[in-house]
């Protein structure tokens, strides 16, 4: 079916975006409010100790100072999963990472409030650290959770589907391989920030530069024992959010505190170096993959191993450890599969999500195999990938639901835009192509916390004059959610998405959504606007109809009028359509929502990975490699993104390309790196972003294989285009100079390593061999889904 | 957040003999700030809490380039890098070099004073307060031990600045001011290799200028960093060289930067090209010869073995720059 669209489809530009150019925009730390105090956190200088005793009563005493708390004043923990409550928004009795925040005052200035810090005198008593896998798993360390000493291993899964040792035993070619994924971080512009203000009255109000207005409103109401309807949370403008907003942060519950112990507003904007303290970044993850193939490339069986370092507390880190093994059949038909992954806590910066939540390190490790294998076998890469890709409209062995599904054109788009064949093992040494691939979800198919309420919620109110006013919680953390829900609303009613009246993320105004996490906002904020937009404009088109005495059938809503279709002198204008629904039925307002199809299977960890659609993109990266130095120059990125529907090209190029960039520097630059439990240099000079310098051309590719459930068709573009790029630079870099780096990043000195071993006859490959022996028990074998089809 | 700056008083003569004046004051711990680029970030981690900032910035007389009757090139201490990577006057390796430091943004407010002067790095030391709390205070720190090399009574700071190697290479000099009067001394001899003291001249004495000597042979720079901007130097290597109309090399200076503490020349490396044309083979031995000295660190980014392998790729690419087609 071919629909046509007015606007979209349409390279518009953002709603917001001429604010953000002119430097209109008002971000956290922009805000000010009569007799605003400044707040700032007192951090732990040890990665483990007992905390003996905290003194503040110098600190109190200095001029100028307000307020001073600690853990005592926030006992209550919390934590973003349900099952994860382990932290306190001030350590108490205990700190796990150099930089937690032990204590926070509020004073009358900056420098009031870092005087102040100098002032609280803590004594610690430093306990054994535990800083790598090793040490988590032996058992004469402290337990960083708990008393005494033992394993840290915060959680572990294993689930078999199918029957792997069945498929290996069909295999004509088995290979493992061990990989490793370095840490790596957010990095965005904006640092975090809360400003809090605490009325007489006894309500709350919380700005804060969050992806999650939602949970941090529950996450007060916990913490603070304050009733859910005294709390307002806004989101006002963000900076930047990449997953590193998507907790609920120590700055955001001591601000209020802070602001319900002086009775004055309190902001905390965090340094560069406390938001890589603060962190939730990706987990570095050592990997074994086995996987056996016939042939012809076909994958028989595989088994995939994770071990996630999760840092200090839980965070997301149960999905996060569940997601490092739901997404790899997605993309190839697995037809028999174990995965057994395990996180442990250590004395580091807790991990979280980071864009592409916990699967661009099992991407990178099984892209990798495969060209390995196509290697082995004298497959090509392409046709690896094509003879074991998912079908359109099929389930995975480990019960996801495909539906729209363009990985094969994608792939054929992205070889044959590039030259893919003719580059391949072709081009002089030191230049080199390589392929990848990805899929992700278009939101998550469960909320965070168990309910049956729909996971996202939009209201329309039009006014007497035809103005459209869009309430949502949805939160444009720059991946333009805002600009989105304009369109679909605008495009709805015959509008312009510049004409709607946009109100979002503030828990007072709008109805939930809940969050900007897991790509879910343009897929479920989208279908909720869908329903609430047909709803306003049927009552309209009733309207008209009945005006002009005609079947609603036959009336448009188009180009600001209403009436019908190529009848230009039988149709009114919006405002007066919208006049003339108010008069016949009441009050123009409508709300609509969204609740993702019950898609979880019925073993444990089938939560983790279900959406209601899978975007898909493949990616070929080409590079010039300098032997000598080992640094790579990636000359250009091909990538192709199935969209589903590209509500808005411009944006949804957008995002590709930072996808891309985002990719290239974990690939090659960025490293969370520690030297013991310090980070090594927690900077924007030290941590090393890509530069534009740096940057390649990219050209991008939409493919819309129009989702059946997709609003207009649309599915997610937010993290999906990242996954692909990471392997696809490792690849390259194989094909440009013949040596493996199974570990990103990949830096100048582990290829020139790879290439020095080769020069004296042993094997180009730098890497980890070996993975921890750790007994992962309780398997659950999982039967495979009725309808599974193995090839 | 903005990190606040510790309380200073901040001073701007506007002639030398006040500034020279102001810089000797015993009462007060003093320092001179050109640009601000490297004194202000290292206020704000608390590595140094001056009481009083003398600025050069209003000295008239210490803005500007100029070329003399012998063609030797004077440039005022206060001359911004990116006037200096734009000039067409300064020898083009030293412009070339001006832009690749840092940024454009750090480059117009950057000066070469500040530059040359440019304390040594580690990533020991160029870190928060707090960080280094928790780490232990280094050496260079007020501490007793340095972290990088902790059986080792010698900080390993490291000298990151592009122009100072640069200016080795070339046989600058450099013009010193301070209320003892006035000397002009090789830009070498500015230079101690200790991460502590890195600097041979009193706290109290200006840069005022530096002089390039006309130059009469070939020169180059190459700098090792991650980034195409931004970055301090892994590795530069800085060379000089002039060659007789046979194509044999008559004269070399090889100077390695951020790898010791200060610009290191390769002695036994120039010794063995001078009297030969620059064959590969030449190329090849030279740079093997100019890592001996080097003994690079784990102190920036990269580590130190690489940095110690990438001596001889950069030098042996550096000596092909100079040699061009007369080898
Ligand atoms: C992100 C970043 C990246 C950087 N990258 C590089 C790089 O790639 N290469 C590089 O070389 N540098 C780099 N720098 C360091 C610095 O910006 C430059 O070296 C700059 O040229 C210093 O000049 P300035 O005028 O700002 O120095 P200032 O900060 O003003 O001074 C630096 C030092 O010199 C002393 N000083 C200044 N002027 C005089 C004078 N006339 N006489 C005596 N002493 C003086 C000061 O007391 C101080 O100790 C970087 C800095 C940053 C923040």
């Amino acid at each position: 079916m071919t629909q046509s669209f007015s606007v979209v489809g349409k390279p518009l530009p953002r709603v917001d975006s001429m604010d953000q150019t002119m430097g209109k925009t008002q971000y956290v730390d922009d805000m000010t409010l009569p007799d605003m105090l400044v707040g700032r956190h007192l951090l732990s200088i040890h990665a483990h100790a007992r905390i003996l005793r905290i003194d503040t009563s110098r600190a109190e005493s200095l001029p100028g100072v307000r307020g001073v708390i600690t853990g005592s004043d926030l006992p209550i923990t919390y934590g973003i999963l349900p099952i994860s409550q382990d932290e306190h928004a001030l350590a108490v009795d205990r700190v796990r990472y150099v930089g937690e925040p032990v204590a926070a005052v509020a004073a009358v200035d900056a420098a009031t409030a870092e005087e102040a810090l100098g002032l609280i005198d803590v004594e610690y008593e430093p306990l054994d650290e535990v800083v790598t896998l090793e040490q988590a798993f032996a058992d004469d360390r402290p337990i960083l959770h708990g008393d005494g000493l033992g394993q840290n291993v915060h959680r572990s899964a294993a689930l078999e589907f199918g029957d792997v040792e069945e498929g290996f035993a069909r295999a004509d070619y088995i290979r493992e391989d061990v990989f490793f994924f370095g840490g790596n971080t957010h990095a965005a512009l904006e640092t975090h920030a809360a400003l809090a203000s605490y009325s007489q009255t006894g309500k709350l109000t919380l700005w804060s530069s969050t992806q999650v207005p939602h949970y941090v409103h529950r996450t007060l109401e916990k913490v603070l024992e304050l009733p859910a309807g005294r709390i307002r949370v806004v989101a006002p403008a963000i900076g930047g959010g990449f997953g590193g907003k998507t907790d609920p942060f120590s700055h955001e519950l001591t601000a209020a505190k802070l602001s319900m112990v002086t009775g004055k507003p309190v902001k905390i904007n965090l340094s560069r170096e406390e938001v890589f303290y603060a962190h939730r970044g990706r987990h570095p993850v050592l990997m074994w993959i086995k996987t056996g193939f016939e042939n012809d490339g076909t994958i028989t069986s595989m088994r995939f191993k994770t071990f996630l370092d999760g840092g200090a507390y839980g965070s997301y880190g149960v999905a996060s450890l569940y997601y490092t093994g739901a997404l790899q059949p997605t993309t190839y038909r697995i037809p028999n599969y174990r995965f057994e992954g395990v996180r442990v806590f250590t004395n580091k910066p807790p991990c979280g999500p980071k864009r592409g939540h916990g699967t661009p390190q099992p991407r990178f490790g099984l892209e990798c195999q495969l060209d390995k294998a196509a290697d082995h076998l004298g497959i090509d890469p392409a046709t690896i990938r094509r003879r074991n890709a998912v079908e359109p409209f099929s389930t995975t062995v480990n019960h996801l639901r495909i539906t729209s599904c363009a990985l094969v054109e994608c792939i054929d788009k992205v070889v044959e835009e590039s030259g893919f064949a003719g580059k391949h093992r072709q081009l002089p040494s030191g230049r080199g192509v390589g392929l990848a691939v990805g899929a992700y979800m278009s939101g998550a198919g469960l909320p965070i916390y168990f309910n049956d309420m729909p996971q996202s919620e939009v209201q329309v109110k039009v006014d007497r004059g035809g103005g459209v006013t869009v309430f949502s919680m949805a939160t444009d953390i720059g991946q333009g959610s805002t600009t989105m829900l304009a369109t679909v609303i605008a495009e709805s009613l015959g509008l312009e998405p510049a004409d709607m009246i946009m109100v979002t993320a503030d828990t007072d105004l709008t109805p939930v959504d809940l969050g900007s996490y897991s790509s879910r906002v343009t897929f479920m904020a989208g279908n909720a606007a869908v329903v609430a937009g047909r709803k306003i404009r049927s009552r309209v088109v009733q309207a008209v109809a009945d005006e002009l005495e005609t079947e609603p059938g036959s009336i448009v809503a188009e180009h600001g009028r209403v009436g019908v279709a190529g009848d230009p002198d039988r149709s009114v204008s919006w405002a007066d359509g919208v006049r003339l629904a108010i008069a016949a039925t009441g009050p123009l307002v409508e709300s609509g929502g969204y609740t993702a199809p019950k898609l979880a299977g019925s073993f444990r960890g089938a939560g983790v990975g279900i959406s209601p659609a899978y975007s898909y993109s493949a990616c070929v990266v080409e590079v010039d490699c300098d032997a000598a130095t080992g640094i790579v120059k990636v000359e250009r990125v091909w990538l192709a993104h199935d969209i589903g529907r590209a509500l808005n090209p411009l944006l949804t190029e957008g995002q590709v390309e930072g996808g891309v960039y985002m990719g290239l520097g974990e690939a090659l630059y960025e490293e969370h790196a520690f030297r013991g439990s310090l980070h090594r240099g927690p900077s924007l000079l030290d941590y090393k972003i890509p530069t534009a310098l740096d940057m390649p051309p990219v050209e991008t590719f939409l493919i819309e294989s129009d989702d059946p459930e997709g609003p207009f068709g649309a599915k997610e573009v937010g993290q999906g285009p990242l996954l692909p790029v990471i392997p696809a630079v490792a690849n390259a870099i194989h094909d440009a100079l013949g040596v493996r780096i199974d570990e990103v990043p990949i830096t100048p000195p582990k290829i020139v390593a790879a290439l020095r071993e080769v020069s004296r006859g042993r094997p180009g490959r730098v890497g980890p061999v070996t993975i921890p022996d750790y007994e992962f028990t309780r398997l659950t074998r999982v039967e495979v889904p009725e309808g599974f089809v193995t090839p | 957040m903005t990190i606040r700056l510790p309380a200073f008083d901040y001073l701007t003569p506007e002639t030398l003999e006040d500034a020279a004046q102001l810089l000797a004051d015993p009462e007060r711990s003093v320092v001179v700030v050109g640009g601000g680029t490297d004194v202000v970030p290292k206020m704000k981690r608390r590595q140094i809490t001056p009481e009083v900032l003398v600025s050069l910035s209003r000295i008239e007389s210490l803005h500007g380039i100029r070329i003399d009757e012998s063609g030797a090139c004077t440039i005022g201490a206060s001359t911004t890098l990116a006037e200096i990577h734009d000039s067409t006057v300064v020898p083009e390796v030293f412009a070339a070099a001006a832009g690749d430091v840092a940024s454009p943004q750090i480059r117009n407010s950057a000066t070469v004073g500040g530059n040359l002067c440019l304390d040594t790095r580690c990533n020991y030391i160029d870190m928060s307060d707090s960080w280094r709390q928790a780490s232990g205070y280094c050496l260079k720190d007020g501490g007793d031990t340095c972290w990088v090399a902790p059986r080792s009574n010698k900080c390993w700071a490291i000298s990151s600045s592009d122009l100072a190697t640069v200016a080795v290479a070339l046989g600058g000099s450099v013009r010193l001011t301070s209320v003892r009067g006035e000397r002009l001394i090789p830009i070498e001899a500015l230079y101690n290799n200790d991460g502590m003291s890195y600097l041979t001249c009193a706290a109290d004495e200006i840069l005022v200028e530096l002089v390039l000597p006309r130059g009469n042979g070939r020169a180059t720079y190459r700098k090792l960093r991650r980034r195409g901007s931004i970055d301090f130097p892994l590795l530069g290597v800085a060379i000089s060289a002039r060659f007789d109309d046979a194509g044999m090399c008559v004269f070399a200076r090889i100077v390695l930067g951020g790898i010791a503490s200060a610009p290191l020349r390769a002695i036994e490396a120039e010794e063995f090209i001078v009297g030969r044309q620059l064959t590969d083979e030449v190329l090849e031995e030279a740079a093997r010869l100019a890592t001996q000295p080097a003994r690079p660190q784990d102190n920036t980014d990269t580590g130190s073995r690489y940095r110690k392998w990438m001596v001889s790729v950069f030098v042996e690419r550096a000596l092909g720059d100079v040699a061009g087609d007369r080898a």
